[in-house]
């Protein structure tokens, strides 16, 4: 049996339906990423002697900016497809994809010296809610990877068979990655700078 | 979105995401110097959070607007944000709650319990 409506709209929400499936789970993860935002405000301003642990502001302001930059190289990459230019794609994706793997190194520096530093989830309520905001936002990188790395690799063959559906495929998952860019933009001064 | 969308209008939507990263990228380092700032001038937290959550808001709605194009989007998609909106809300209205509860009622006896436990 075919998917119905992969590329063109569905008639009563005007969308494919991949585009309002994404839209759902973003929603969805709103509401994880806010259920942690708000716990951490909880715990923070009930505790007036809440431990203020020197965070690797550098680090952190580099991968800022490696995510930002990796946002733009996926909306590059979707525009190259919007264009029939699936070299444009490919070029803007696997930057995407280095890029991403550029985060988590970082990522595993900052926490290979937090741990050398003796500073572990367990240590305390700060670095509780640090390990836990950071790493399942880290969890979020590595899955968007995954699926980046199955459309460069084998889900490219879709381009030939069906372009417009892999185009909104790639469109969906840059809607995803904006998503892990967003959060990152709020983790980053509430965690490292505050 | 996109379908019908020319070349020439997609090379000037490229041009834009230039732009709006470029933007991203100032307000990062802006965010990185008011910390310093409020270290420096001792400025007060409530201060200090409050520019940072507003350069913060800022620059998700570059992202969300443009990146995102929520600028332009269909009804159904601003329908399922109000109604996000409207959750995370009410969830990041919780911990003002928990506090109008402790304030009003129960300070010592929290402090009790606390002593309890630890």
């Amino acid at each position: 049996m075919e998917i119905p409506y992969t590329v063109e709209p569905r008639p009563d929400t005007g969308l494919y339906n991949a585009k309002l499936g994404i839209w759902l789970f973003l929603a969805s993860e709103v509401m994880l990423f806010g259920a942690l935002f708000s716990s951490y405000i909880l715990l923070r301003t009930g505790n007036p002697n809440w431990v203020h642990h020197e965070m690797n502001v550098p680090m952190a302001t580099l991968n800022t900016m490696i995510l930002i930059s990796s946002s733009v190289t996926v909306v590059l990459a979707w525009a190259g497809l919007r264009l029939k230019n699936f070299a444009q794609f490919r070029k803007f994706g696997i930057l995407t994809f280095l890029l991403a793997c550029g985060f988590m190194v970082v990522k595993g520096f900052e926490y290979s010296a937090e741990f050398s530093a003796g500073l572990f989830p367990w240590t305390d309520n700060t670095m509780a809610v640090y390990f836990t905001m950071t790493g399942l936002h880290g969890l979020h990188v590595l899955g968007g990877m995954v699926v980046l790395g199955y459309f460069l690799g084998p889900g490219a063959k879709m381009w030939g068979s069906n372009p417009e559906r892999f185009t909104n495929r790639i469109e969906t998952f840059g809607l995803y990655w904006h998503f892990v860019d967003l959060v990152w933009i709020f983790l980053f001064p509430s965690l490292y700078l505050l | 979105m996109g379908g019908h969308d020319t070349p020439e209008a997609i090379h000037a939507e490229t041009r834009r995401y230039i732009v709006v990263f470029a933007a991203l990228a100032a307000l990062t380092v802006l965010t990185v110097a008011v910390s310093y700032l409020h270290l420096y001038l001792d400025m007060a937290m409530g201060v200090a959070v409050l520019l940072a959550m507003v350069i913060a808001s800022v620059k998700a709605a570059l992202v969300a607007g443009y990146f995102m194009h929520l600028l332009n989007e269909r009804k159904t998609i601003y329908a399922i944000l109000a109604l996000t909106i409207f959750f995370f809300s009410l969830v990041m209205i919780l911990p003002a709650g928990a506090f109008a509860d402790h304030n009003g009622t129960s300070t010592e006896v929290a402090h009790e319990g606390a002593g309890e436990h630890n």
